[in-house]
């Protein structure tokens, strides 16, 4: 037996997969939760009790687009009452002022805004919606509210080479931060993958951007770099380790160690409708399958970097050979790199002038 | 993201604006950014300042210095708190730059 895990830190809540963009680099699931298998918001309102409880103090309430839930201001008065702080992730659609007022009203602390090209024409294609005013409309917005507002950038190969043009609409929405997040290969990404997988030189030429802005900006805004793992060759510390650090609850309640866990755990997944968060958390298989070094093979078992990568990204594993216990193989020392190898190599050259994504269906 | 920050022993470790740290005033009214919550967590026995995309972990006096700032006792004010609690401590010298540093964080306003 294991010994007890360390309590969780943060909650990602997935209040709905409900969105009205189409954003070809999402992370959700090919497969959908459909609005009628949502918790209700009573039921969230005891998740994030159990979670407080079970030492979350931060959850990030997300989807999918979690303005499209009606109780949204009811579950964030009870993270606020269960003493957990409180960040919306949102494209901004639906945002508006008075709307905003009674969830700050509510205790929300922070807006987290995607963003997803600085060109309204370019970004509505990544979104396969229009959106550009309704997010400038929204930054505007908590910004007068005296809130600190994230904007979100996912990087890929549409719009890598515009980091600055991206870095400026930052300033002058009065962002406090850009996480300019690479692509990772999940959900709508992973079927996207060709679309969206940069050439590497672009990778190279926007972290050359990126070091520029960060000594002009001098800390004035902070620009957060999430890294390309196909391009750099190197795996990410995934979640900070399996069940370590956080959890997700998905809308139909499924609780899940990473947000794209869902596939590689299937019906192993458990779910708050059956089992308190506490046994999911310290006791389930799910959480228990890949938590600590015990269930890790060569290349990993005797790697330094296992302390600092911890085997890189499970899903990933699953995702690419179909077997999750093997090492993320975008890691250089995978014996199955080659497979991101060929495909980083392959996405070399111009890209087309219609990328061509597969937007997912069902949204609203 | 999670760090710790000391209270009874400011490093220099400060922020990007280190150099706030020389104006902090006896008349500021000290009082937590909207965006932060001083919190007690009953789980890990610990005092927290709760940021969107951070926890930070405070030790020694810091929980105890940043519940005094409450907006209505100046840096002045919270100075004769402490001196009152802990007689002999270098609250004088100690606190107004912590203080200092928790406003070039913006964790303070």
């Amino acid at each position: 037996m294991s010994v007890a895990p360390e309590p969780p830190w943060a909650l990602l809540a997935e209040l709905t997969h409900g969105c009205p963009l189409r954003c070809a680099y999402c992370s959700n699931p090919v497969k959908l939760n459909s609005r009628s298998e949502e918790l209700t918001g009573d039921e969230w309102g005891d998740v994030l009790r159990q979670a407080a409880d079970l030492g979350v103090v931060q959850t990030h309430l997300s989807g999918g687009e979690p303005l499209l839930r009606r109780d949204l201001r009811d579950i964030v008065a009870a993270a606020d009452a269960a003493g957990i702080h409180t960040q919306l992730v949102t494209s901004g659609v639906g945002l508006h002022e008075a709307r905003l007022a009674g969830l700050v009203d509510a205790g929300l602390r922070s807006v987290q805004l995607s963003v997803q090209h600085a060109d309204p024409a370019r970004a509505d294609l990544i979104a396969g919606a229009r959106a550009t005013g309704a997010k400038e409309r929204a930054a505007r917005l908590v910004r007068e509210a005296g809130l600190p507002l994230g904007l979100n950038a996912v990087l890929h190969r549409a719009n890598l080479d515009a980091l600055d043009a991206l870095v400026e609409l930052g300033l002058d929405w009065g962002a406090d931060r850009i996480e300019l997040a690479n692509t990772q290969f999940y959900g709508w990404a992973l079927r996207n993958r060709d679309a969206l997988l940069p050439d590497p030189d672009q990778v190279d030429r926007a972290r050359g951007t990126l070091e520029r802005w960060r000594a002009r900006l001098g800390g004035r805004m902070e620009l957060v770099w999430v890294a390309p793992d196909y391009v750099d060759a190197t795996a990410k510390p995934c979640m900070g380790g399996w069940g370590a650090v956080s959890l997700t609850v998905a809308p139909d309640g499924t609780v899940l160690p990473c947000p794209a866990a869902a596939e590689l755990l299937g019906a192993d997944a458990p779910n708050v409708r059956d089992r308190p968060l506490d046994w999911i958390w310290r006791e389930s298989p799910a959480f228990t399958r890949y938590r600590g070094e015990g269930w890790m093979r060569e290349p990993c078992r005797s790697c330094e970097l296992r302390t600092v990568d911890f085997g890189g990204c499970r899903c990933q594993a699953h995702a690419l050979t179909g077997d999750a216990a093997r090492t993320d193989p975008a890691c250089h020392r995978s014996p199955d790199h080659g497979v991101v190898r060929a495909l980083v190599e392959a996405a070399r050259g111009p890209a087309p002038d219609h990328p061509g994504y597969a937007y997912r269906e069902g949204g609203t | 993201m999670r760090e710790a920050v000391a209270g009874e022993r400011p490093s220099g470790a400060a922020g990007p604006n280190a150099a706030e740290d020389e104006l902090v005033r006896p008349d500021w009214r000290p009082v937590l950014a909207r965006s932060v919550v001083l919190r007690r967590d009953r789980v890990r026995g610990a005092d927290l300042l709760l940021l969107p995309e951070r926890v930070v972990v405070l030790r020694g006096a810091a929980a105890a210095i940043v519940a005094l700032c409450d907006g209505e006792r100046d840096v002045a004010g919270i100075v004769a708190e402490l001196r009152r609690r802990h007689p002999g401590a270098p609250v004088g010298d100690e606190v107004p730059v912590f203080l200092g540093r928790l406003r070039a964080e913006r964790w303070l306003r």
